[in-house]
Formats: structure tokens, C-alpha cells, sequence
């Protein structure tokens, strides 16, 4: 069993310690609650619209808020989102797994939105890959936002197996019609279909507030490995939630609906030859 | 077209509350026109903010209509916010004086700036924001003064057709009378937007969103059935008054040059 704790919140933005001291706090709290993983949104150290800000806002490995975020998960895995300067000082929007003391992943998003009211190309590189790693409960992959939009993002998570997929997002507030709420139905879509396709659970995290009038809509969530909702978050507020997840689901999923058995890799392999 | 008027109204307030409190003030002040859009934006201000952090303003001109006062009054008793009447005749006067030969359009675009400097001039007093009420119909159309009706801090219904509008105010309760109203920018006497603009804000919303939201062609636009000629005056009015919607234009000679390549948020640090 992992106990995890979604971090529904709203940084300021381009204010890279006031949010550094918010991620701390909530952390303090997850830890006295014994969760085992916290999971901030997407580029939650930062805010969103950077643009210019993009190089002021970045992190690298020596930076002090990467040391002490190592120093706390001796205590609870850390999911967070930030802008990471490689060592080519190439900027990208990533997202930093935490655990003993290390920081154990770095995922560069891949899909960086660059329409409508989105200019990420413009400012961030763009990573290249979609990998699972272990942790100390479950196998991981962790997707950005727009990641989690392209079947070769999801594609990769099944073909290394992932046991629990992060998908941190900034997901703005959109076609609020009468019957229908178009971001929010888009992405719980996907994240079903990705939660069933994998056999995986799948733990969205997206933020909250408001930035040059464009409102964050939260409305966290997981899907078990069956495709049903086990723990959702209100829309617009700010929310901390904790749940557990139990990796005998994972079996389960996998004995009741084998996806992962019968796939066949090579059909693609042929394709992109 | 039709809006979740839960969402949307969670949406406005919320957007207020953080836009207004995020730059370090408290307060909005608004214009009230006695229409519908301002009564709006005044109702959203006043359930974000609650009704002591709202001053609101009636502005009339000496030919400005009773009804039009009346039903601001009407507006400001309903939500229970700071109101006051000024009357801007003696501001803008000794200008229209020095200007014998000034036209109607002329003088209607002098009192919407009129009008704005009052506001600016009592958010300053108030540690406020200027709340906007232009919404997304005129904002396209260009049916509206630059740097008079349509200047604000932060306007809560530019992203609503006129036809939403009118719904959320009745899902929010605005009196009837304002709601069933005929638009009017009250700029002259017996003037009505509809006659002005020459269609009605019901038909041309319904071209407006096919057109921007779901980004129709022309030619897929004449196949639903809106007439050719209205949509290319409607298309033609948008392209005009781009201008409008947009920031002084700078002239580029350094290499990062405002707006164009030094690029910052306005919610900056916030």
C-alpha cells in the first residue's frame, strides 16, 4: 500500500522561493499525515505563463531548493514541477521525482503545447523521452500536461509496464457550455483510457488559481487500474487529498483485462522503421 | 452558446478576487450605465468581493436619459454597494464649447474618456481596480471607445457574447427590468445599439461564435445559412478594429524591445 497526497495548489508566479516555502510547508504536513508520496502540478515552483522568465525561474542540480527537497524525501517521495537547466544550459519544463535523499528522476517534457493561447516551444527545449523507473513502491513514469495527450507518451508506459503514471499538469479552464466542460471531459478521457490501456494507476495532478485571466480548473484525480475514479478533487479550489493505492490492484487489472500480454510491439516497430 | 452557469460564475468571481487582491489592493469601482453588461460586471464584483469593496458610479450626461440613472440606482440598491452619482455635463462642456462643430460621435467618444478618467480617478481613491464591462461582442466589433468604455484593469465579461450576458444575469437574479431592456450606449437621445449597428445582438452572436469559437470558413458560414453580406461587414468590422484590442504599437530600434521580445506576464511576482 503507498499513501499519496495530491498537492492541489496555485503558485506565484516566477517567484521561485515564496513557492519553494509553500512546497515545504505542504510536505511538513504530508509527512506528520505518513503519506509515503506527495505530487505537486506542473511547473508548481515556477507558475505557468514565464515567458521571459523561463531563465530566472531555473533550476539545476546544485540549486539550494533541489538540496533541500532531496534532504525531505528521507522522509516522503516528492513529485514537483519546475524549469530544469541542464548542463548545456538548456532550459526545459520538468518534472523532479524525489526519494532517500536523491533525486532520482528527471523528466524533460516532450510535448511542449505551442497553439492557441500556449507558447512553450518558444521558451523551453524539448526532451525526447518516455521512461519508467523504480521506486520504493510502485514502477513509475511521470507525463507533463500535453505528455499525456499523445498515444506515444502512453504507448511507452505500457511497453516498460509502468505500475503508476504522474501525469502533473497546468490544464486551463475552457468551453464551459451548458452540458459540457471541454477540458475537464478531454482530460478525464484520456486519463481513463490511459489508466485501462496500461493496467496502471494513473495520478493527475493539476493546479489551481489564476494567471492573466486564465483559470486553472484542479479537479485532481486518480483512476485505478480499472479505469474508475478513486479519489477526485474539487474544481477551481485549492485541495489536499490523500488516498491510498494498493499494488495487488495493479495484479488484478492485469489477470482481469490482460492488455499487456497481448501486445504486440512489432507492429509498430514495422511502422517506424 | 449556452454556458454552466455555476462554472462560469465561479470562474468570474474567482478571477476578480485573485486579480484584484494579487496586485496588493482591495476594491473595484465600476461604471453604471443602467445596462446590462455593467450590472453584470458590477453583480460578479459584488459576490467575489462582497458589496463594502464595490464603488460603483453613475456618470451621466446632461442628455444622458432618466430611465438610464434610474435603473442604475435600481442596480446599486439591488446589490447594496458604495454608489454616487457624478455628473460629468461640466467636465466636458467647455470642450464641446470650443468646438462648435463637433459630431454626435465625437461627443459620445469625449464622455466615455470623460467617463474614464472619473473611474481611474476614484480607483485611486479607493485603492481599486477599474472593473471592465465591455463584453466579447463589442470587444469584436469595435462598438466601443478606445480608452473609454473599453479601458479597465480587469474585465470580467469580455470572454461573453451579448447573449450570454443576458442568461447570466438571469441565472444570478439582475432585476428584470435591466435584463429586458433595449441596448443602448446612451450616447444621444433615443439611441439604440441594435439601429446603430444595423442587426441585432442575438444574430450576430450566433454568427460570432460560429465564426471565432468554432473558427467556420466563410464559405462554411454562407452553407449554414448567414447571409454573405453580413458576414463579410461583420468579418470587416472585426479586421478594422483590431487596433482597438490591442496596445500602442512600438516601434522596434533596440534588441529587446516591449512586447515584442521582452515578454513578462502581467500576474508577474504574483
Amino acid at each position: 500500500m503507498v499513501k499519496v497526497t495530491l498537492a492541489q495548489m496555485s503558485p506565484v508566479l516566477g517567484d521561485l522561493n515564496k513557492n519553494a516555502e509553500k512546497h515545504f510547508e505542504l510536505i511538513e504536513k504530508a509527512i506528520e499525515s505518513k503519506s509515503d508520496v506527495i505530487v505537486f502540478p506542473e511547473l508548481s515552483l515556477t507558475g505557468y505563463f514565464l515567458r521571459d522568465l523561463v531563465e530566472e525561474t531555473s533550476l539545476n542540480i546544485h540549486s539550494h531548493i533541489i538540496k533541500e527537497l532531496k534532504e525531505f524525501s528521507k522522509y516522503i517521495s516528492i513529485v514537483v514541477g519546475g524549469v530544469y537547466e541542464d548542463e548545456d544550459y538548456l532550459l526545459y519544463n520538468a518534472a523532479f521525482y524525489f526519494e532517500d535523499r536523491e533525486l532520482k528522476y528527471i523528466h524533460r517534457k516532450v510535448y511542449l503545447p505551442d497553439y492557441t493561447m500556449f507558447e512553450e516551444g518558444r521558451y523551453f527545449t524539448a526532451g525526447n523521452s518516455f521512461c519508467v523507473f523504480s521506486t520504493r513502491y510502485l514502477k513509475a513514469g511521470i507525463l507533463i500536461c500535453e505528455d499525456a495527450l499523445q498515444v506515444s507518451s502512453i504507448y511507452a508506459m505500457k511497453l516498460q509496464k509502468a505500475e503508476v503514471i504522474f501525469v502533473i499538469s497546468n490544464s486551463p479552464t475552457r468551453g464551459l457550455e451548458e452540458n459540457k466542460f471541454y477540458s475537464k471531459d478531454f482530460w478525464y478521457t484520456a486519463l481513463k483510457y490511459m489508466s485501462l490501456s496500461c493496467n496502471a494507476y494513473t495520478v493527475f495532478v493539476n493546479r489551481v488559481g489564476v494567471e492573466e485571466g486564465v483559470t486553472f480548473w484542479g479537479g485532481s484525480v486518480i483512476f485505478s487500474p480499472m479505469g474508475e475514479i478513486i479519489k477526485e478533487c474539487c474544481l477551481f479550489d485549492k485541495e489536499i487529498a490523500t488516498t491510498r493505492l494498493d499494488k495487488d490492484e495493479v495484479r488484478r487489472a492485469r489477470i482481469v483485462s490482460p492488455f499487456l500480454k497481448d501486445d504486440k510491439a512489432s507492429i509498430i516497430a514495422k511502422l517506424i522503421r | 452558446m449556452r454556458l454552466n452557469h455555476e462554472y462560469v460564475t465561479k470562474v468570474l468571481t474567482s478571477f476578480i478576487k485573485d486579480e484584484v487582491e494579487k496586485v496588493g489592493l482591495r476594491n473595484v469601482v465600476v461604471g453604471l450605465s443602467g445596462g446590462i453588461d455593467s450590472a453584470l460586471s458590477a453583480t460578479l464584483a459584488t459576490l467575489a468581493l462582497g458589496k463594502e469593496r464595490v464603488y460603483a458610479y453613475a456618470l451621466p450626461y446632461k442628455t444622458s436619459s432618466e430611465e438610464s440613472l434610474n435603473d442604475a440606482k435600481l442596480v446599486a440598491d439591488f446589490l447594496g454597494v458604495n454608489f454616487d452619482v457624478i455628473e460629468i455635463t461640466p467636465f466636458v462642456d467647455p470642450y464641446f464649447e470650443k468646438f462648435a462643430d463637433i459630431s454626435r460621435v465625437r461627443k459620445g467618444n469625449v464622455m466615455a474618456r470623460m467617463r474614464m478618467i472619473v473611474l481611474f480617478d476614484k480607483s485611486a481613491e479607493n485603492n481599486a481596480l477599474v472593473l471592465g464591462t465591455s463584453n466579447k461582442t463589442e470587444l469584436l466589433l469595435g462598438y466601443g471607445t478606445w480608452y473609454g468604455d473599453m479601458a479597465s484593469a480587469l474585465n470580467p465579461i469580455g470572454d461573453l457574447y451579448k447573449t450570454q450576458v443576458w442568461d447570466l444575469a438571469e441565472y444570478l437574479g439582475i432585476p428584470e427590468k435591466v435584463i429586458k431592456k433595449k441596448p443602448t450606449a446612451d450616447l444621444w437621445v433615443g439611441q439604440s445599439d441594435e439601429d446603430e449597428l444595423g442587426f441585432s445582438y442575438k444574430d450576430v452572436d450566433k454568427l460570432l461564435y460560429a465564426m471565432i469559437d468554432e473558427r467556420r470558413s466563410k464559405q462554411e458560414l454562407v452553407r449554414m445559412g448567414f447571409d454573405e453580406g453580413f458576414v463579410k461587414d461583420v468579418y470587416e468590422r472585426i479586421r478594422r478594429n483590431q487596433f482597438k484590442r490591442q496596445l500602442p504599437v512600438i516601434a522596434k530600434v533596440s534588441n529587446r524591445t516591449i512586447g515584442k521580445d521582452f515578454r513578462y506576464s502581467r500576474d508577474w511576482g504574483y
